[in-house]
């Protein structure tokens, strides 16, 4: 028997080889016959009304074939809100804002006859700042707001620029505060950040004559796109076929909708020729959506024990021009407010509000990066007034699973996790309690911790299905809806079918795992969420169930036995009651020919498909049942500040998280690692910057910084826990987010423990590291600034 | 419009290329060599790195008249060489990859790193690797896959099959 198991097992990803031979074809890759090229006219204001558009001198370039306006295309789109138009169509909303396109036969003239379009604006007021977006009188950034379409469960007001605003009651939180021993209240903020994946937006549509409407594109949401697509542009959904090749990183960026309605467009306004839009790196930063920018006004309190008695937050997301995605981040960073603890009384009010800048949508942790900042700030800064110890608050407070009731009132299931476990592994392995001294007297040592819980933020029809297909000579092929873009998941589910039938890993092929496609591809709702393992997971091991019933039907007649004493695995067919009796499942195939020429069954083609079925909509306390399982983490940091420029450097991190079983030990450390890379990435450098007329400063890789290699000098170390989710695949949960939620925090945390300086924005530059030392604990730089000039003394006496 | 004669992966290219042609293009549109990627085309993110004479080389920032002459290695090209297939299957093994768009500009680069010195340390590679960008964040994996293929290019060990 060949069923030596490779669960569990560091795997490599099975497009590995064609990766490192750069032989991968993502969408970038991918040119077509006859191929146009598009450029974008963006806007140079923030808010403005379109007076006029002139493109004649654009169009006497050689080689340009059409210039699109706004006017040519009076599409509305949209995942949750319809907010976005194809092309500014009368006003603009952020510098930025694409007003129009060239299409041509080549970049070069598309991008001189770009230069041709001229474009009058008449200025309007911008908002900029979320809080004055607020204000009574705020101009508008969407006038006709109550004209768009939302999705169930969303509130846009119109009149004003909330794109939606959501609440989470539970108990009464002005009496917990009262009750209160200790009260923390403070204001916290988190810029617009970047998702910086390597491969830029990029997308191909062709508008064949046929009006069937194909797309090659960088997206993570090939059937949601067909979805929108079909509605918008009012063509059948079986006409409209996305090709999501593999994606040079994700991240959320290429998650709902991305470019495929315009480049759709521009190809018929083209002639129906295809039409290329690849996106520079400064238009993938002004043009294309980032993280919301995040503040939170919160007040904590809490009993002399350390229990956590009341959490009053009001969390404004400035979800810049387009709120599309951005809605539902900020729902999530409202129901999910009180991370892995229980609350008696919780008063969240978390609105999305338009303003005058770069649109936003979904990035990995959805509203958790977000609201995890303040709250496990504050869980640190209770500890220190009652003096506790960072573990013992979080033990105190943390949601008992089987026990607990969340705040929208869903029972904390006893198969959810372990947090306790979690909180404390973490603490054990960075030695939470061992004091540990600098190298040079004018630096410090600190040691923070942050838990983490996230689920994945779907709508309950976020389906998954998947088939799979034996081969005659013992291979199978799955197909499924998730494709591949660095996660690891079409690997993992290739383990889960060779574990199940007892095949070698090499036998199975994930045909996904080279791109999605609408037409050849099982239906996946979209690659967001942590979701794609799970609920692809959950359709492959259904689909298996189906094709071992279709086999076992076939070796009933062949064998003389009940179907239910058939059983396959490790590669075989048997009688469980008679054993001898067996044969190889490849035998069965295509169904069974016996020795006389007549056959039995035919093909084995399993089916398998999932949807979340105790989901419901929350209603307007914010109750009801919309999670499908958690995933609980903490992170752990040992870092060294320097006192005297202010410089942060991890020394030590560990990442723990229960994954509930782990599928594949190699690429689950991979995301633990590059999470925590991608966390630390937005916990010290990143930040988005604009200027007062909304104009971002840094659209580039060099004022953008991101984390490089040599940022990476410290120790990591990983451990998984595994609680096994009796409803997910073999146990599993997803993770591919968690990894970089509870980063920022634990280093805020780290730097209160060494200095008792309290960090409330991010990043925590070494300025502005500096800056809070000088403002909250002045004498910490002057003695350090001493110690360094005795120092330097002693060296130049030498 | 210029000629310019270059070896690309062992093949000689006779190719007239426009003045301000960028090697990026040459070798991605010209060329269809796609393991040659770019993310920012302004030498920020290193992506388009390639090996011009064993030297790594931004190649955006490269006019193509400018290696009129030269060598140039890419990772298609490097798979038919001994030591850097070892190096390749040292990124493999080591999951030091996640969504693989900047995975050949790295295993490029690496080459030439362990090529001029096969005992480069931990501060010696990531000093080397620096210019190139992993937003998946795939470095610790990549320092274990290059430190580990290290001994494959000491005076010895074969460069080709």
């Amino acid at each position: 028997m060949n069923s030596r198991t490779v669960l569990g097992e560091k795997v490599p990803q099975v497009d590995s080889w064609l990766k490192v031979t750069g032989t991968l074809r993502y969408s970038f890759d991918i040119s077509l016959p006859g191929m146009l090229y598009a450029k974008l006219v963006t806007s140079k204001y923030a808010h403005a009304k379109i007076r006029s558009l002139s493109f004649e001198e654009a169009l006497k370039v050689p080689g340009v074939v059409a210039v699109a306006t706004g006017k040519d295309f009076p599409f509305r789109l949209g995942i949750y809100v319809s907010d976005r138009d194809v092309l500014a169509v009368n006003k603009v909303r952020w510098v930025g804002h694409p007003v129009a396109a060239v299409i041509a036969t080549d970049m070069s003239s598309a991008e001189e006859a770009a230069e041709k379009v001229n474009v009058d604006y008449e200025p309007l007021e911008p908002v900029l700042d979320v809080e004055k977006a607020l204000e009574k009188d705020a101009p508008l950034v969407h006038e006709d707001l109550a004209d768009y379409s939302v999705f169930p469960g969303f509130r846009p007001v119109p009149g004003t620029n909330i794109a939606n605003e959501f609440n989470l009651v539970k108990g009464d939180v002005e009496k917990g505060l009262k009750e209160s021993s200790v009260v923390i209240e403070d204001t916290f903020r988190i810029p617009q950040i970047s998702h910086a994946a390597m491969e830029v937006q990029n997308s191909i549509g062709y508008w064949r004559p046929d009006n069937v409407v194909e797309l090659w594109s960088s997206v993570q949401s090939p059937f949601a796109t067909r979805f929108l697509l079909s509605k918008s542009l009012g063509v059948p959904l079986n006409r409209v076929i996305v090709h999501a090749p593999p994606i040079g990183g994700g991240f959320g960026l290429k998650a709902g909708l991305g470019w495929e309605a315009l480049v759709a467009l521009l190809s018929k306004k083209a002639g129906n020729r295809p039409v290329k839009l690849v996106l520079s790196r400064a238009e993938q930063m002004t043009s294309a959506p980032s993280r919301d920018l995040f503040l939170a006004k919160v007040r904590a309190g809490f009993s002399k024990e350390g229990r956590f008695l009341a959490y009053k937050a009001e969390f404004f997301l400035d979800a810049g021009a387009y709120a599309d995605y951005t809605v539902n981040v900020a729902r999530t960073a409202g129901y999910s407010a009180e991370g892995s603890y229980e609350i008696e009384n919780v008063n969240v009010k978390s609105l999305a509000v338009y303003t005058n800048k770069i649109p936003t949508t979904a990035m990995r942790g959805f509203g958790h990066p977000e609201n995890h900042w303040p709250l496990e700030q504050i869980l640190d800064r209770a500890a220190h007034e009652l003096k506790m110890d960072p573990v013992s608050i979080r033990a105190v407070n943390l949601l008992k699973p089987g026990f607990s009731e969340r705040a929208t009132g869903e029972k904390v299931r006893e198969d959810e996790g372990n947090p306790e476990g979690v909180l404390r592994t973490a603490a054990g392995l960075i030695e939470i309690d061992k004091v540990e001294n600098p190298s040079v007297p004018w630096t410090v040592i600190g040691k923070g911790l942050s838990m983490l819980v996230k689920a994945p933020s779907q709508p309950s029809n976020a389906a998954a299905s998947a088939v799979v297909k034996l081969n005659e000579d013992g291979t199978v092929d799955v197909i499924t809806g998730t494709g591949s873009m660095g996660q690891g998941t079409p690997t993992g589910l290739a383990m889960i079918v060779a574990e199940e039938f007892g095949v070698p890993l090499e036998s199975v092929k994930v045909v996904q795992t080279e791109g999605v496609d609408t037409d050849r591809s099982a239906y996946t709702w979209q690659t967001v969420g942590s979701r794609g393992l799970f609920s692809d997971g959950i359709a492959v091991l259904r689909a298996i169930e189906d094709a071992k019933g279709q086999v076992k039907k076939i070796a009933s007649a062949v064998f003389r036995v009940p179907e239910d004493d058939v059983e396959v695995s490790g590669g075989y067919v048997f009688s469980r009651t008679h054993p001898w009796i067996r044969k190889e499942l490849r035998e069965f195939a295509n169904g069974y020919t016996f020795s006389d020429g007549t056959s039995v069954g035919g093909p084995v083609i399993g089916r398998g498909s999932y949807i979340p079925v105790l989901n419901t909509f929350l209603d307007e306390k914010g109750h009801g049942s919309n999670t499908v399982f958690h995933t609980y983490g903490a992170t752990a940091v040992e870092v060294e500040l320097n006192l005297i420029t202010g410089e942060i450097k991890v020394l030590r991190a560990v990442q723990v998280f229960d994954v509930g079983k782990v599928i594949n030990l190699l690429t689950l450390i991979g995301q633990a690692d590059g999470g925590f890379i991608m966390g630390l990435g937005s916990a010290l450098f990143e930040e988005i910057k604009f200027d007062d007329s909304g104009w971002v400063l840094n659209p580039n890789l060099t004022h953008y910084y991101v984390p490089r290699i040599t940022d990476c000098d410290f120790e990591i170390k990983e451990s998984f826990i595994e609680t096994p989710q009796k409803d997910g695949p073999l146990g599993a949960r997803g993770i591919g987010e968690h990894v970089m939620i509870a980063v920022a925090p634990a280093i805020a945390n780290a730097v209160f423990n060494a200095t008792g300086v309290k960090m409330n924005e991010l990043p925590m530059s070494a300025e502005k590291v500096w800056r809070e030392i000088m403002k909250q604990k002045p004498e910490l730089f002057s003695k350090a600034l001493k110690s360094f000039q005795e120092s330097l003394k002693e060296v130049m006496a030498e | 419009m210029k000629e310019i004669r270059i070896n690309v992966n062992g093949v000689f290219r006779h190719l007239i290329v426009e003045d301000n042609e960028i090697l990026l293009d040459t070798l991605r549109t010209r060329l269809g060599i796609t393991s040659v990627k770019a993310a920012c085309w302004r030498g920020e993110c290193g992506l388009c790195t390639v090996l011009i004479d064993n030297k790594p080389m931004k190649s955006c920032m490269l006019l193509s008249v400018e290696v009129d002459g030269s060598e140039i290695l890419t990772a298609e090209g490097l798979y038919n060489n001994k030591r850097a297939r070892v190096l390749m299957e040292s990124f493999v093994k080591h999951g030091a990859m996640q969504c693989g768009f900047c995975t050949p500009a790295f295993v490029t680069t690496a080459h030439s790193v362990l090529s001029s010195n096969p005992d480069a340390d931990d501060q010696e590679i990531s000093e080397k690797l620096k210019g190139v960008i992993c937003r998946c964040g795939t470095y610790f994996q990549i320092k274990e896959a290059v430190k580990s293929a290290r001994a494959f290019y000491k005076d010895g060990s074969p460069e080709t099959f």
